[in-house]
């Protein structure tokens, strides 16, 4: 059976829950599961990981991995995966797995198989293509190891069980020389002033309002609907909506009882800051927009002619 | 400062979708094309940069004849000369090998591409491309200054959080959408892009063999994963029906 080697992202003294779900799409690659932890204290996520059905925990630990850089990553994996040759490299596709795998995996003469979300025999692998609009089945072709990342919210949790696996600590070679970046602690974009994670009922506005000057449209429907409004990336970068009503993954996640997606058409970073949503509500004009697989109940149509009448209808209840 | 910025064209955002007859591509017959955002976010970037720092802009595509004219786009919104690589679908390790390339042949200080294409979705070409040059990079990059030794990027991570990253040159940095205004493509740079030149060459040309690392076996429309109601009708009863089933199917009202 393959040999699975998974790394783990820690936040804060514990796994994400991202780590998680990729020990779950590792035991379906491979019997023999070994996970990776990095940092410069990695006890606690090593111990977490080590619950998880794996054979073995691996820490790769040292003063130089306090933050993460993609330097720092690589140098300290790229002696493991030569060591240890594993058929399969399993990471959850977080930001900072896509800032530092794929230059891992060129090291091996692969690119990553990234954002994948269903894994099948062969292995074949799923992943989301023209925004989400359509999925391809796809089959690496490259001598192994090979690199996988696995989109949130794909595979289930790793349930921790009572048996803890052996935990080794590894101090790989490190040289501050070695890692080119000056890294900033992370801060804070800015206050979120809308706290859209509380609200129950949300309207959410996406590119097909076309311009600023037709959110007034938008706005009578939040109101009738007694809504907090949201919008999509594209909306927020182009200043229609201010950003700190972004839903998505790089904006806020949400989970109001009422979800009404206005002319979103359900990009995949979008559709993981809403899926957690009672119920959905999507408009849209075509018919093959991904939103229409997340919603409970479905419009297609025309914003311009579809929005005025709920609001009318809600006025008039 | 040179900056290579690489372009690639993609389906545009409202087009029908289908896919071909083989099953394992999209069917270009008919289909309109534009220029993948996160490059022309990354266009700017580059733009932006030349006009603090001085230096030259060079918009690189790899892709079919089509693709000439995401070429085009940009040297009328600025770039002073571009090179198109003329090849068919390449997978993202095979963009990122011509890419290297040509930053190698140019030796550029800096490349520049979008974070992510909205065709394939690879999300991984520059950081590929840098893990073959041999440079630093960062990703998801909003600002991009000048700093004493290389450059200052400003960047997001999730979930509202950012970060600042220092980087020595020759570099590469991905790009992330919305960092600063798009700029179009005026009259007056429309003309001028006439006289700037777009060089043509083959993958062959740069003695590369590219062989996929990633065969798309099959598209597919996604399975459902909810039951959805499609409600049906002109939109006061549309409407009518929505309130109602809100009301008593979902109680959300």
């Amino acid at each position: 059976m393959s040999k699975v080697l998974v790394v783990l992202e820690s936040g804060g003294a514990s796994l994400t829950r991202a780590s998680f779900e990729a020990l779950t799409a590792a035991h379906m690659l491979g019997a023999h599961v070994t996970a990776v932890v990095l940092g410069a204290d990695t006890a606690a996520p090593a111990t977490a990981a080590a619950f998880c059905k794996v054979e073995r925990v691996v820490r790769l630990e040292h003063s130089l991995l306090a933050t993460y850089s993609a330097d720092g990553w690589i140098a300290a994996l790229e002696p493991l995966i030569r060591t240890e040759a594993p058929s399969f490299v399993l990471f959850p596709h977080s930001y900072q797995t896509r800032d530092f795998a794929p230059a891992l995996a060129v090291r091996f003469g692969q690119m990553l198989v990234s954002d994948v979300v269903t894994i099948a025999e062969g292995p074949v692998f799923t992943r989301p293509v023209q925004d989400g609009r359509l999925m391809a089945r796809c089959r690496m072709t490259g001598a192994e190891p090979g690199f996988i990342s696995v989109q949130a919210g794909a595979f289930a949790a790793a349930v921790p069980g009572d048996v803890a696996a052996p935990i080794t600590a590894l101090v790989p070679e490190l040289a501050a020389s070695a890692i080119r970046t000056t890294a900033s602690q992370p801060f804070r974009a800015k206050s979120v002033e809308v706290d859209l994670a509380s609200a129950t009922r949300i309207v959410s506005v996406g590119r097909g309002i076309q311009g600023q000057e037709n959110l007034p449209l938008i706005e009578a429907l939040v109101q009738a609907l007694h809504a907090e409004l949201a919008a999509s990336r594209p909306v927020c970068d182009a200043g229609w909506v201010s950003a700190d009503r972004q839903v998505g993954s790089s904006g806020q996640t949400v989970a109001p009882r009422l979800y009404l997606a206005v002319g979103i058409s359900g990009a995949t970073q979008h559709l993981q800051g809403m899926r957690g949503a009672s119920c959905i509500v999507a408009i849209n004009r075509d018919a093959s927009a991904p939103i229409f697989e997340v919603a409970d109940y479905g419009i297609v149509g025309d914003l311009f002619e579809v929005v005025p009448a709920i609001t009318q209808a809600l006025r008039s209840a | 400062m040179k900056i290579v910025v690489a372009i690639r064209q993609v389906p545009e955002r409202e087009a029908r979708l289908r896919v071909n007859a083989a099953g394992n591509a999209i069917e270009e017959e008919g289909l309109q094309f534009a220029t993948n955002e996160p490059d022309a976010y990354a266009l700017e970037h580059a733009l932006a940069l030349r006009a603090a720092e001085g230096g030259e802009v060079i918009a690189l595509s790899v892709g079919p004849e089509r693709t000439a004219n995401a070429l085009r786009d940009a040297l009328a919104r600025g770039a002073d000369r571009a090179i198109h690589v003329l090849a068919g679908e390449l997978d993202a390790l095979g963009v990122a090998r011509v890419l290297a390339a040509i930053v190698r042949q140019e030796n550029a200080d800096l490349l520049l591409a979008g974070l992510q294409s909205e065709d394939m979705g690879y999300g991984q070409t520059p950081v590929l491309a840098a893990g073959l040059l041999g440079v630093p990079h960062t990703t998801l990059a909003l600002e991009i200054t000048p700093a004493e030794h290389g450059l200052r990027v400003f960047r997001e991570l999730e979930d509202g959080w950012r970060q600042s990253v220092d980087l020595p040159l020759p570099a590469v940095v991905a790009v992330q959408a919305g960092g600063l205004a798009l700029s179009y493509a005026t009259l007056m740079g429309i003309k001028r892009a006439r006289t700037k030149e777009l060089r043509t060459l083959a993958v062959e040309d740069l003695g590369l063999a590219l062989e996929p690392a990633l065969i798309v076996e099959s598209l597919a429309p996604p399975a459902r994963t909810k039951s959805t109601e499609m409600l049906q009708g002109e939109p006061e009863q549309v409407a009518a029906a929505l309130i109602r089933k809100l009301r008593d199917e979902a109680h959300v009202l």
